[in-house]
């Protein structure tokens, strides 16, 4: 059974943690994110949660990232300058192989920038932004639906590969209101607990180790610095910083298609749109208006790791067109994996894409 | 069980220097921890960057090392997920007065349910040897050559102003005594703060005419001022050494507290 509601996708964002059985949440109010922070303020306290208001986004995230150790699925709520702060324990948290789920509700950037409007500008950031080589998942949602979905999802997929997880939306699907479906259960994988007598960064044969969650007897030592399988800080051993990095990275790449969430459109089309998050919308639009088969689409929910396997899908295209509400920041990394052209269609200032723009673009290199 | 059974021995031998005041303050903190008779699974060290974020790394127990000043932070989410949880925290003067100043002021204001032991060697250590928020003016480092020309903090005023139930400040000569404050400090609900006065040989003593180690330990107990015999001099008009600090039990109070097991 499932129920019909009529929610903000910022409300079916907290909903979905919840309903994924999110018990923690740390944060600092921002816009246009504000409203995730506030639902669960109400929420969580009646659910034996934990809501806490923290002095800054350093801390909301700090806390979530203590949280976890206790076992607990935690999350975080920003936007732009709240996620530049929290980029340092972001790194540590994947280093130090923590599940949490960050969600960054994009507006428009540099700086203070656009509180109000949407953008997509924290592509690169989020999967680049704290110092050193690692990977993480980041996910987009294109609807309140999704918002809900995503979300729920985030929180498997961290516990599953011990990542941080980003839900990537922006201020569009945040927060437009529009029907959804509740489910009366969401299915939840549960973190893999640290078997006794195994090494608490020990991996298994798909690089992930167990979880050693505080209070259990494992005394077991977390640290930012490089560690040995043991935790133990190892910070001059060329071979053990080498090894830990390759593993964190390969955890997350060698999932790729495992972790892979998208639709293909029309796969024998030679016009080909890409997209995620909002310009979805005005793609199906056009794809609407014009049902003909000759516009194909690959339409991504998961970004990162990038799902490059999907793009061959296409095998007669001639062009790929990738409208973003940024400068062309996944255009880039597309352009990596084809030979014909990429048409990246930039769209600032926090308005959608209209259909006639991107008919227009097909029309351009037609 | 005595405090030595707290240590994580396969990680021994420390890094600390020859003469560092920070063992000290260690063995005095897991004394008081283990005479509280808390159990090993359900305690938790926290600590950040520097020397004294170091500690975790050698106790047995669930510890969590985490970035420059946040520790404070990481605790508030750990205690408040699991208030079953004993939630210690070593930081020093850089880590908690700099870089995690607002974290040690609101966690302060929270009054969250933690014991941080402050390891204060007025100088950054770690790093080798650099001017920090309590280097005393006049004091040399390696960015303050001609003298530090500003004014230090004193962090317990500080943390009993922003609202902690227990305040004390003892140094690494007061074993006894800092060893009972730990201990205090671990019993009261709500946010307890302990500040030991330590030396470092290393990076502050060398600079600054302590030509041995004893000589900074030695000056540390010579300036320590009780916190009654401090009050007693004002109430009689004396003035109070300008290169004197207080040390005793500062503040023991019961505002309302979070994070505290029901």
């Amino acid at each position: 059974m499932t129920k019909l509601e009529f929610w903000q996708g910022n409300t079916a964002c907290a909903e979905g943690a919840l309903a994924a059985g999110c018990r923690f949440f740390g944060g600092y109010p921002i816009t246009p994110s504000t409203e995730v922070a506030e639902h669960m303020a109400v929420k969580l306290p009646k659910m034996n949660g934990v809501f806490v208001q923290m002095e800054d986004e350093i801390a909301g995230i700090a806390a979530i990232i203590g949280a976890s150790w206790t076992g607990v699925r935690a999350m975080t709520a920003t936007s732009g300058p709240g996620f530049s702060l929290m980029m340092e324990n972001i790194g540590y948290a994947a280093m130090t192989e923590t599940p949490c789920v960050i969600v960054n509700i994009q507006r428009g950037g540099p700086s203070t920038g656009q509180p109000t409007m949407a953008a997509q500008g924290d592509m690169l950031q989020c999967r680049f932004g704290s110092h050193g080589d690692y990977s993480v998942i980041a996910l987009c949602p294109a609807s309140v639906q999704e918002m809900y979905e995503l979300t729920a999802k985030a929180f498997d997929l961290a516990d599953r590969y011990r990542v941080p997880v980003f839900l990537m939306a922006d201020e569009i699907v945040g927060h437009m209101r529009e029907r959804i479906r509740v489910p009366d259960k969401v299915g939840q994988t549960p973190r893999r607990e640290l078997e006794k007598g195994v090494l608490p960064f020990q991996p298994d044969a798909d690089l992930v180790p167990g979880f050693a969650t505080f209070g259990k007897g494992h005394g077991v030592h977390v640290t930012g610095l490089t560690h040995d399988e043991r935790g133990y800080p190892c910070a001059t051993n060329p071979g053990v910083h080498a090894a830990l990095v390759r593993r964190l990275v390969d955890k997350v790449e060698n999932a790729r298609a495992a972790i892979a969430d998208y639709d293909i459109i029309n796969p024998d089309a030679e016009q080909v749109f890409i997209a995620y998050g909002a310009p979805v919308r005005t793609v199906q639009q056009v794809l609407h208006d014009r049902p003909d088969g000759m516009i194909g689409f690959l339409r991504l929910r998961t970004v990162w790791p990038f799902p490059e396997h999907a793009i061959r899908a296409f095998s007669q295209a001639k062009v790929f067109f990738v409208p973003e509400l940024n400068m062309g920041q996944i255009a880039r990394e597309i352009e990596r994996h084809v030979e014909v052209p990429v048409v990246s269609l930039p769209k600032l200032g926090g308005d959608l894409h209209t259909p006639p723009e991107l008919l227009a673009a097909l029309e351009a290199h037609r | 069980m005595t405090f030595e059974d707290w240590f994580r021995t396969d990680r021994l031998p420390h890094i600390y220097c020859a003469g560092c005041g920070n063992g000290t303050i260690i063995n005095c903190t897991l004394s008081a921890v283990d005479q509280m008779g808390w159990e090993k699974e359900k305690t938790v060290f926290v600590s950040g960057i520097g020397c004294s974020s170091r500690a975790p790394g050698y106790i047995v127990t669930d510890s969590l090392h985490t970035t420059h000043g946040r520790a404070l932070a990481f605790a508030t989410g750990v205690k408040l997920a699991d208030p079953a949880l004993r939630v210690v925290v070593f930081t020093g003067d850089g880590d908690l007065a700099a870089i995690g100043g607002n974290h040690f002021i609101h966690a302060c204001r929270r009054n969250i349910d933690l014991t941080v032991v402050c390891m204060n060697n007025q100088i950054y250590g770690m790093t080798g040897g650099q001017g920090s928020p309590t280097t005393p003016m006049g004091c040399l480092s390696t960015t303050t050559p001609y003298g530090s020309d500003e004014p230090s903090f004193d962090l317990c005023e500080l943390a009993i102003a922003a609202g902690a139930n227990y305040v004390a400040r003892w140094t690494s000569y007061h074993v006894k005594e800092l060893e009972k404050a730990v201990k205090a400090g671990l019993d009261t609900p709500g946010f307890s703060f302990v500040e030991a006065m330590t030396q470092c040989p290393t990076n502050f003593g060398r600079r600054n005419k302590f030509k041995q180690v004893a000589d900074q330990v030695e000056y540390l107990k010579a300036h320590a001022l009780l916190k009654a015999k401090r009050d007693r001099m004002i109430g009689q008009g004396e003035k109070v050494p300008d290169d004197a600090f207080v040390v005793g039990e500062l503040m023991r109070r019961n505002r309302p507290a979070m994070g505290v097991k029901e």
